[in-house]
């Protein structure tokens, strides 16, 4: 076959085909659509970042999360955000899984200069993800690992000081996401799942300026300009029903590279009527520690509790005996620090009213 | 234009592996299946990206050699190995375990992406791509978390 040319500055030899567009583009033309995407993602209405904004990446040390540093670095600077950049990563606490990839997470500190912070689980909880599994065996522990990762990103941005943390979650991560709301129901999240930026009025602002960013583009960008990052699987129980909601995705991209962007695009078009809305829990503060949640205890300090007494079923089930306390003898997390008026008192645990909606339903079913 | 300013750090090999989570990253070896080096065979690197070296004895690149043209073809002229030879020869002799995490069929897994001498395979004819001597093709699974 002769070299195929770049069917942008048609000069220079394509070596990626896109697969949002079927174009064949030069290597450096490339970067250029692949940023420029990026920002424009980034800079659409009213722009996710405000001038001056610190900003904390969450980063895990695999490609998305690489190559979303290196990015935002580059952009940062390319169209003068005037952000402040941070690096966030969290341990889990499993023995050759993230010992690696927080290595690579150092190395980029040095790499683009930027601050880093490091929260474990054993800090925050009092349980490495090692020691959750040994107590509630292999087929639930993700449940535990999502539930802690969320609270410990919101908890380390807190403490950096930031406003908003950006993630690497990318076209085809969201793609799944929009099928697997679908296939369970999850009508609350499927509404939400889409956004470019979710903020409920209490949390920090979370932002994906990579949600129409192919991975097969990210991988290509991360190869092209050879960053460092660290590929590796979790080795306890990967996400099965992910993993197939994956599988299907890849199949459907093999057939027609669009089926990605049109599934986002599908899932925007979901919207829920305000009468349904109205029916989900409203959110309140955790009577324990303060972090945000939709019934007395969170969900990081139920599952906890479940932990601590030895209860991992009943952790998942999420029973909830309304007792603000912990058992004593029990370890707890410590108070979410960034909302201190928002601290509740056993009268506004009173003054909430308990819904029983569709949340609690979307619960009982994802946590199987 | 993307000028080449923008680059942060150029020492890394955008693969997703560490020269300490690979088993012998510098080793080339020589299955006993392949034909030795000589007139009628050709020389092909490998390297896995994204965590496939995992399911190639750990190891990240390779150095191959395979026959020049299709052995035991009737094909009149005889018909150059392509990577869809390639791609069967890897399952037959470099493959170490879960044969199902790379292949699909004839061709490789979706959610795999080639490179042949650094370009997208999807511009190079995929599996019916001829390979030459010194050819450098690069696999790297996209299926690992990020």
């Amino acid at each position: 076959m002769p070299p195929t040319p770049c069917s942008l500055c048609h000069t220079a030899r394509a070596l990626v085909k896109r697969p949002k567009t079927g174009q064949p583009v030069c290597k450096d033309c490339f970067f250029e659509v692949f940023e420029t995407e990026v920002h424009n993602t980034i800079i659409e209405g009213d722009g996710i970042f405000a001038r001056g904004e610190s900003v904390a990446i969450g980063a895990s040390g695999g490609k998305d999360s690489t190559v979303l540093a290196h990015v935002l670095s580059v952009l940062n600077k390319r169209y003068d955000y005037g952000l402040d950049l941070y690096l966030l990563s969290i341990d889990e606490g499993i023995t050759g899984y993230r010992d690696d990839s927080l290595e690579t997470v150092k190395q980029n500190q040095v790499e683009y200069g930027l601050p880093l912070k490091i929260l474990s689980y054993n800090d925050l909880y009092g349980w490495t993800m090692d020691k959750i599994v040994e107590q509630v065996g292999r087929r639930n522990n993700c449940t535990f690992c999502g539930v802690f990762r969320r609270q410990a990103l919101d908890r380390g941005a807190a403490q950096l000081g930031v406003d908003h943390i950006v993630t690497g979650h990318n076209a085809d991560d969201i793609a799944e996401t929009v099928l697997m709301n679908i296939m369970r129901g999850d009508i609350a999240r499927l509404g939400r799942c889409t956004a470019v930026t979710t903020q409920s009025e209490d949390t920090i602002k979370r932002s994906k300026p990579f949600k129409y960013a192919y991975e097969k583009e990210i991988v290509m960008y991360a190869y092209f300009k050879k960053l460092t990052y660290f590929s590796t699987e979790c080795i306890y129980s990967p996400d099965a029903y992910r993993g197939h909601a994956r599988v299907f995705l890849k199949d459907l991209e093999a057939i027609r590279p669009s089926a990605i962007v049109d599934i986002i695009h599908s899932g925007e078009q979901f919207v829920l009527e305000q009468n349904v809305q109205k029916g989900m829990k409203a959110m309140q503060t955790c009577l324990r520690c303060g972090y945000i949640s939709s019934n007395d205890l969170c969900k990081a300090c139920a599952l906890l509790e479940g932990l601590e007494s030895g209860l991992d079923r009943s952790a998942l089930r999420q029973t909830q005996d309304n007792s603000s306390a912990a058992p004593t003898g029990h370890r707890t997390i410590p108070k979410f620090e960034r909302y201190s008026s928002g601290t509740s008192t056993p009268q506004d645990k009173a003054l909430a009213q308990p819904t029983e909606g569709i949340e609690r339903a979307v619960q009982a079913i994802e946590i199987r | 234009m993307a000028s080449t300013s923008d680059d942060i750090i150029k020492n890394s090999n955008g693969l997703g592996y560490t020269a300490s989570s690979a088993a012998h990253p510098e080793t080339l070896i020589k299955p006993p299946a392949a034909p030795s080096k000589g007139q009628d065979t050709i020389e092909v690197r490998l390297e896995f990206g994204g965590g496939l070296h995992l399911l190639f004895s750990s190891q990240p690149r390779h150095t191959i050699n395979l026959p020049r043209f299709v052995p035991d073809s009737d094909a009149s002229p005889p018909q150059p190995v392509n990577m869809r030879y390639l791609v069967k020869w890897m399952k037959g002799n470099l493959l170490s375990e879960r044969e199902e995490m790379f292949g699909d069929g004839d061709g490789v897994r979706p959610g795999i992406l080639v490179l042949i001498n650094d370009a997208d395979w999807e511009l190079e004819g995929e599996l019916e791509y001829e390979l030459r001597d010194r050819d450098e093709v690069v696999f790297i699974s996209t299926l690992h978390g990020g």
